[in-house]
């Protein structure tokens, strides 16, 4: 266990956060510390998590990616279009056209990084403005509402009421996001795919001298992306029951500050699951809290901004003073 | 003429070359394409468009060079912008005379250093990441911005504000000659001051920095105070030209200030980058999508070029470069 | 002419390894010129040669990281190959542990060492439990332990180093590239490492040294291959071979040394210490420094020497102790406050804090007289230029352009530019940092005529190398610094090479 703590240093801290933030919530709002609100938590927060153990994955890889929140819609579009092709579908056919494109999508950015050498946050800025740009042109900003029935409709797999006469459910958003962080656990823990990932993320270059294939790490980390934008985004359209093309954009920003909070590094080499996730949960309690509470919607960013400034001014500070080394090889950069 | 060459790389250096070809290549299409692309209407248009997104990037500029990158711009912007918008409201609004808006824009221009500030000495004191600091920065200041707005727009500005936006000073667009002084201040500043000497050495390397007796932490601070500052400017003029403040005015050119200094030829890694090539970047940018917008797209297909004319770019180099080392690498 | 001399040194033992004709051109540029090399099964082969002289080059062809030219033939264990993979290389037994290791710090310790079990094209589930458990053998082989499920970058540089070799013998290893293992390491550490490589040798892996310690060669290898400029020089028994003799093969330039020392004792102090202490890295050290003087500090790895130096220029602080200036105390609260009371400081490692390498030639060597080209509060483009101009000539730097790269010099030449860097300043006193790491041989003796030559002008000179013969032949004092403290001082007139020598490495 201790020496958990020590590996693990960003998700114990998290943890310990997040056990304290709901301890004071608890007694401070009626409603906080219920089985219903939990679930409620991770329903909203299911899209987020799918998005960020796919970004996690190309942060190990050392890359970033800015442009899977629009390529997200751009599956949502395409996703629905290709429905009413083939007249409707449901959830298999949906899910494997909308994980195509999205890994479709992915090869792109990876294709313009390793064919081109492009630096990832170029290319993947260019690939957002083409993304959205292309989205936006073609819909002309309009949104769709007749989606599949299948698509719109509710999906809960399992509900309960609880003595206090609140509702535990887990529906398929939930599900959904379950599977893909196990997958995406076993991808970069549990194959040896996974661990190159890391170790290229880690040094590149000792990677190369070994003879992994520079080439394959990067359509396999920013397939993965694609692959979870294009399922988050399906999700998504299912949980708004609609599809606006703008609805997405700017959600990129949101998730990297929450997979970065949950200890990736910009750079590669570090990050795991656990922290990811509990970096969106983080938020997500921490938001739900503040409405609990009953503050302004309005100062929901304010302080989320200003936790995640101090939680990143922190916990630099602490690893500058005990391992100066990494603070050296910080500076290149 | 070897001479006029050599001159010509001193002086723009070979940051130029990707700048400089898109916009030949975008003169020559478009002028090909539509015969009034080439008129005082376009390059009118342009003028007008330029100097907000251009402001920004001269904000974004200095962060990059130094190998961090300043993603809270555009709130920063909406923040000043806030600043001017009260104190004028707080000196009567419509009747607001010009000590307010001097005032205003003082209070605003510290407002906006001050942000910068901020994120200036958690980045040199903890060696966070820029990205995050200044994505922390930017989250905080959009969700500060909708607080105190509660999400609408503050307006109602005295009319003297109006040619700030809209005039024009001997047919030149009052706003492009505020952005085209910026240009030449952030000019004199990269080439010929100290901070700006240090700021590429930062980008480069810190540390080596700090060996050669350079304090690089104050550094850091003046240059996002700076980056605060001309996001001030940028706030200023957009409160002028929209006559209203919103939390949220110009927040789709944040990516696209980054998208402008890549296309420019800074390195996306700090160090090297000037500021000429940037605007003839952001000239380039503009006339595509006056350009576009003449043969009847919009803004949007206009977004979707710029995307692909920086990947352009970047694979014109990568294959540049392959074919210079190939004839010019002497020596290892 | 060279197959005589492979005839001479080797012997009727079929070799491991033996390269034949292997060319290799690097944008028009020719890194290696009809290169042979061989390698016995067991033996310790060092490979020498300058910076740049193509020993990296050949042991990436050797492990596959880059393709020879066409015509080449490289034959190991009785298979003949065109060119090599890494995979093949691996699977072959052949091992690296290279310069800067290629470990990764981020994973854990058993990771690293069992990092061939993860590779492989296609995906297959991990096996920490064996992982593990060829971590632990490999360690234990080496006779350390190390908490395998620790990152490894919770250990310190000598542990890594442990670690690049564990994992070179997992797998069967039956050839080793060490390329400057002992670069990093202390002296105690370097005698467990060279105790290693001989069992490794005594249980019949070959190993092939690459290293810039000449003694350290001398001691551990068999035979000795020769490169400079890319083309075989010859191939040498170690027995009967002298380090001068290297450095003439290696450089072809005969080198003869004397003493330089004089004394000094007529001028004025500029530089006073008096108990100088920051716990754990020094302790109680006082020293003086002369006008013209060069004082030397030597010592082992780790002996406090830069942490002192440091001190000296403001940027470490002392927790008790006095630094006095041409007789003024001064208390310096940053290096800006050191170098404006002239003290200037060139930086043992030149490649990341001494010059910025991807920057001018120009812009490195004004960065810290940035006020000397100001012209009415902006910096003079022309100023600038006259001031580089100046030194370039003064220091003799063989330069293209003023705008050119730092880093496209060599390391003598970016070594002069660091120095007028410093000397632009004006400094009263130079402290001279490992000066020669990373520069040819053949350069060295160029930076210390300078050297030499800036003493005579007056100025006081600070020179602190780990290699005793530099600081006994070009200062005028020798300190030895071991543990943090000054433990002797020697006049180099009075006392002989090997005396020193004897103190330091004992």
């Amino acid at each position: 266990m201790r020496s958990f703590a020590r590996t693990h240093a960003t998700e114990v801290s998290l943890l310990a956060v997040i056990i304290a933030i709901s301890a004071v919530l608890s007694v401070s709002t009626a409603n906080f510390f219920s089985l219903g609100n939990a679930f409620d938590l991770l329903n909203i927060s299911s899209v987020n998590i799918i998005f960020a153990v796919g970004l996690l994955v190309v942060l190990i890889a050392g890359g970033i990616d800015i442009s899977f929140a629009v390529a997200a819609s751009v599956v949502q579009y395409g996703t629905a279009i290709a429905l009413g092709w083939i007249g409707g579908g449901g959830w298999i056919s949906g899910l494997l056209i909308a994980g195509s494109i999205g890994i479709l999508l992915g090869a792109i950015n990876a294709f313009l990084i390793h064919r081109f050498k492009v630096i990832s946050i170029v290319a993947t800025i260019s690939t957002f403005n083409i993304y959205f740009g292309l989205l936006m042109f073609f819909t002309k900003g309009v949104s769709i509402y007749d989606l599949p029935d299948w698509l719109t409709d509710r999906v809960i797999l399992f509900e309960h009421e609880m003595p206090d006469g609140t509702w535990i459910e887990i529906t398929l958003p939930v599900l959904v996001m379950v599977i893909c962080v196990i997958a995406t656990w076993v991808l970069i823990t549990r194959t040896t795919t996974g661990r190159q990932l890391y170790a290229f993320g880690d040094n590149p270059e000792g990677a190369r001298r070994f003879g992994i294939n520079i080439g394959a790490m990067q359509f396999i980390a920013f397939g993965w992306l694609g692959l979870m934008a294009g399922i988050g985004g399906l999700i998504q359209a299912h949980y708004a029951q609609e599809v606006v093309p703008n609805a997405l954009y700017g959600r990129e920003l949101d998730v990297l500050a929450a997979v970065v909070l949950g200890g990736a590094r910009l750079g590669g080499g570090r990050g795991s699951v656990l922290g990811c996730v509990l970096g969106v949960l983080l938020i997500s309690i921490t938001q739900n809290g503040l409405n609990l509470m009953g503050v302004s919607p309005f100062a929901f960013k304010m302080i989320i901004g200003a936790i995640i400034l101090a939680a990143i001014t922190l916990s630099n500070t602490n690893i500058e003073r005990l391992l100066p080394f990494i603070a050296q090889k910080g500076a290149g950069r | 003429m070897s001479t006029i060459v050599e001159r010509v790389k001193t002086l723009f250096g070979p940051e130029m070359a990707g700048p400089g070809l898109a916009f030949l290549a975008v003169v020559l299409t478009f002028g090909i394409a539509s015969p009034q692309f080439l008129s005082v209407a376009t390059f009118g248009s342009v003028a007008f468009q330029l100097p907000e997104l251009g402001l920004l990037t001269l904000a974004m500029l200095l962060p990059i060079l130094t190998g961090g990158l300043n993603l809270a711009i555009t709130f920063t912007a909406n923040i000043a912008g806030l600043t001017l918008a009260w104190v004028l409201q707080a000196n009567g609004g419509v009747d607001a005379g010009p000590g307010a808006f001097v005032l205003g824009s003082v209070l605003a221009l510290l407002v906006g250093a001050a942000s910068g500030v901020i994120m200036g000495l958690v980045i040199a004191f903890t060696r966070a990441h820029p990205i995050l600091v200044s994505l922390s920065m930017m989250i905080f200041l959009r969700g500060l911005g909708e607080f105190l707005t509660r999400g609408g727009d503050v307006s109602g500005f005295p009319a003297f504000l109006g040619p700030l936006g809209h005039g024009s000073l001997l047919g030149v667009p009052i706003p492009l000659i505020v952005f085209i002084a910026c240009v030449f201040a952030w000019n004199l500043l990269l080439s010929r001051s100290k901070l700006g000497f240090n700021t590429y050495m930062i980008g480069s390397n810190l540390d080596a920095t700090r060996y050669s007796g350079i304090n690089t932490r104050k550094v850091i601070v003046l240059v996002y105070a700076r980056s605060g500052a001309m996001c001030a400017i940028a706030g200023i003029i957009m409160l002028a030209r929209f006559n209203s403040v919103r939390i949220g005015h110009g927040e789709s050119y944040l990516l696209i200030t980054v998208l402008a200094c890549f296309l420019g030829g800074v390195n996306p890694f700090g160090g090297f980058g000037r500021v000429i090539p940037v605007f003839v970047a952001l000239v380039v940018l503009q006339l595509l999508s006056s350009g576009l917008n003449l043969v009847g797209a919009n803004q949007h297909l206009a977004t979707a070029v710029w995307g692909l004319l920086l990947a352009g770019v970047m694979v014109l180099r990568f294959v540049a470069t392959k074919f210079k080392i190939s004839f010019v690498r002497k020596e290892t | 002419m060279f197959m005589h001399q492979l005839a001479t040194a080797g012997g009727s033992e079929k070799p491991l390894l033996s390269l034949r004709d292997i060319n290799m051109t690097f944008g028009g540029v020719r890194a290696l010129k009809n290169v042979s090399f061989d390698v016995r099964p067991g033996e310790v082969h060092c490979l020498a040669g300058e910076n740049g002289c193509g020993k990296s080059t050949l042991i990436k062809i050797i492990t596959g990281v880059y393709r020879p030219a066409d015509g080449a033939s490289i034959e190991y264990d009785g298979e003949t190959y065109s060119h090599m993979s890494p995979v093949t290389a691996q699977d072959r037994g052949i091992q690296v542990i290279w310069q800067d290791l290629a470990l990764f710090p981020e994973m854990s310790v058993a990771e690293n060492i069992a990092f061939q079990t993860v590779l492989g094209r296609w995906p297959k589930l991990v096996d920490y439990g064996r992982m593990r458990q060829i971590a632990k053998d490999a360690l234990a082989r080496l006779g350390v332990t190390l908490d395998v499920d620790l990152p490894l970058k919770e250990y310190a540089i000598a542990q890594r180093q442990i670690v690049a070799i564990a994992r070179a013998l997992v797998g069967e290893a039956r050839l080793v590239f060490m390329d400057e293992p002992t670069a990093s390491l202390t002296q105690s550490e370097t005698d467990h490492l060279l105790d290693i490589v001989r069992g490794l040798s005594a249980s019949g892996v070959a190993v092939v040294f690459v290293s810039h310690r000449l003694a350290e060669v001398l001691e551990i290898s068999s035979r000795i291959t020769v490169l400079r400029d890319g083309a075989l020089v010859g191939v040498y028994p170690a027995s009967g071979m002298t380090q001068s003799r290297i450095t003439e093969l290696m450089t072809g330039k005969t080198f003869d040394q004397r003493v330089r020392a004089k004394s000094r004792d007529d001028q004025p102090i500029v530089l006073e210490v008096k108990g100088l202490s920051r716990p754990g890295q020094f302790e109680d050290v006082s020293l003086t420094v002369r006008r013209g003087e060069t004082l030397g500090i030597t010592g082992l790895l780790g002996a406090g020497r830069t942490e002192l130096a440091l001190t000296l220029f403001g940027m470490l602080k002392p927790t008790s102790g006095t630094i006095a200036l041409e007789g003024r105390q001064v208390r310096f609260s940053s290096n800006r406050d050191a170098i404006r009371a002239g003290v200037a400081y060139l930086s043992e490692d030149r490649l990341s804090l001494g010059l910025i390498q991807p920057q001018s030639i120009a812009d490195n060597l004004v960065i810290s007289s940035l006020d000397k080209i100001l012209a009415g509060g902006l910096l003079s483009d022309e100023r600038k230029g006259g001031l580089v101009g100046r030194w370039i000539a003064d220091l003799g730097v063989k330069i293209g352009l003023q705008q050119d790269a730092i880093s496209t010099l060599s390391g003598g030449n970016q070594q002069r530019v660091a120095i007028a860097k410093w000397l632009a300043t004006d400094p009263k006193l130079l402290i001279l940092d490992a000066p020669t790491v990373g520069v040819d041989v053949g350069a060295r003796a160029g930076i210390f005529d300078i050297v030499a030559r800036l003493a005579e002008s007056g100025l006081a000179i600070i020179l602190i190398s780990d290699e005793v013969p530099e600081v006994y032949f070009n200062a005028d004092r020798v300190l030895h610094m071991a543990q943090g403290r000054i433990v002797g001082s020697y006049d180099p007139r009075a006392s002989s090479l090997a005396e020193i020598e004897g103190a330091v490495y004992a």
